[in-house]
């Protein structure tokens, strides 16, 4: 079974969400969900897991909020 | 192609830093955020350092060209409450430190694009101030979440920003106006204000941040905001080498002293301050338009910081870095690491449910 790590990094400062990321894809295999409500922090994380070599996958939800979707690059 | 985007604003931002000292503006000071701000707070008479006065229409264009590019993008959205007593707080002791440099990151990049070496001094001391706050970064360091707010709060800064503008125009009694000394040396209004907005339009694109720069490159070793320093720089250099701007060396640069071991420590304490704010003060103001009233709430300390650095003598000269403003800078410096440390936090709670795991909402 695939596992699934959640991250919220809505209304945090530069450069808090992309150390969670990172963080995060260091701790833990699967697949990363991180919610984000900036557009400076989507950036700043499709560009630190892209260079990371990471696929990213970026939508909005309802509350124009973006859900990334982060996954091993097959 | 963001990198080619970065170093184009860089050139541009470097290229107008230079443009306005040959409009008006003061020797290496073509654009400086700290010292515009203090100007504005002299303008209001908030100190009353006679050759420092004068209500800068750079900044305000800096904050209305974030807000109006902001709002055609759709990026613009009121948001704060991530602590913002302590953000004006720390913008106070970040201005103190300027001050005690003579310069925001910025004018420390144009500084050195003119040949002035106590910029290197500066600059070293700056990376230090950053690499204590990456330390604090990586420990868990967080000033809490903002939450949306009323779009009105978004607007309060661009207002003030316009209000200011309209100050300097119609110029009231109750305004002052430097006749002698840095603020007495202004670039022609409509020219400043327009290199305003293109620099804050530049900025809220491109995310361009002195104190980004160098964090980034320390925390996670990318380049990207670095391509907007280079760009500055080289800009910069190649227009005051065509004005004839550039002289090497320490001594008798415009508005700056040789005392290194003050601009080390003046600079380290805005290296730190500005990254535990999240960005360098240009950033906050075009954060502010962009509809962050924490970022505004720090831009306000660095007009309160500049105001307590005068009245108080805080403030450097080109002769030198007063007792007082050694140790009010030691004591902002000592106030910046008490908050890195009290801010910081080793742990986030997890919860586990089924095949997902979600951090706890800190």
């Amino acid at each position: 079974m695939s596992k699934t790590y959640e991250l919220d990094v809505r209304g945090l400062s530069c450069p808090e969400p992309v150390i969670r990321v990172k963080k995060a894809l260091e701790t833990n295999e699967g697949q990363l969900t991180v919610l984000s409500d900036s557009y400076v922090a989507t950036e700043n994380i499709r560009r630190l897991v892209g260079t990371l070599g990471y696929h990213c996958q970026t939508d909005t939800n309802d509350n124009e909020e973006f859900v990334l979707t982060i996954t091993k690059e097959v | 192609m963001d990198r080619k985007k970065i170093l184009l604003s860089g050139l541009l931002l470097g290229f107008l830093g230079v443009l306005l000292v040959r409009f008006g503006n003061p020797a290496n000071m073509g654009i400086c955020v700290a010292c515009f701000i203090r100007d504005i707070a002299g303008g209001l008479g908030l100190h009353r350092a006679e050759a420092v006065q004068y209500l800068r229409p750079e900044i305000s264009g800096f904050i209305i060209g974030a807000f109006l590019i902001a709002l055609f993008t759709g990026e613009f959205r009121a948001r704060g409450g991530s602590s913002p007593l302590l953000r004006f707080l720390i913008g106070m002791a970040v201005m103190i430190g300027a001050l005690v440099f003579l310069g925001c990151p910025l004018r420390m990049v144009l500084r050195l694009a003119a040949g002035d070496l106590n910029a290197l001094v500066g600059l070293v001391g700056f990376v230090f101030g950053i690499f204590i706050g990456v330390q604090f970064l990586k420990k868990g360091f967080s000033l809490g979440r903002n939450q949306r707010l009323h779009t009105a709060n978004g607007f309060a800064m661009p207002l003030l920003a316009l209000v200011l503008l309209i100050l300097v125009v119609v110029a009231p009694a109750f305004i002052f106006f430097s006749e002698s000394g840095p603020a007495a040396s202004r670039a022609p209004i409509l020219i400043s204000l327009a290199a305003g907005l293109i620099v804050g339009i530049a900025v809220q694109r491109t995310r361009l941040c002195q104190v980004g720069c160098f964090r980034d490159l320390i925390l996670i070793k990318d380049p990207y905001l670095l391509y907007g320093t280079i760009g500055i720089f080289m800009a910069a250099l190649i227009m005051n080498l065509i004005f004839g701007f550039f002289k090497l060396g320490f001594v008798e640069q415009p508005v700056a002293h040789t005392d290194g071991l003050w601009n080390f420590i003046g600079l380290a304490v805005v290296g730190l301050g500005a990254t535990l704010l999240g960005g360098c003060p240009l950033r906050q103001l075009v954060l502010s338009g962009e509809g962050d009233s924490d970022a505004a709430a720090a831009a306000l300390g660095l007009i309160a910081g500049a105001a307590f650095s005068h009245n108080f003598g805080l403030a450097a000269s080109p002769a030198g870095v007063s007792s007082a403003g050694q140790i009010g800078v030691l004591i902002a410096a000592a106030f910046l690491l008490i908050v890195g440390y009290v801010f910081s936090r080793s742990d986030i709670k997890v919860k586990r449910k089924g095949g997902v795991t979600r951090e706890q909402n800190v």
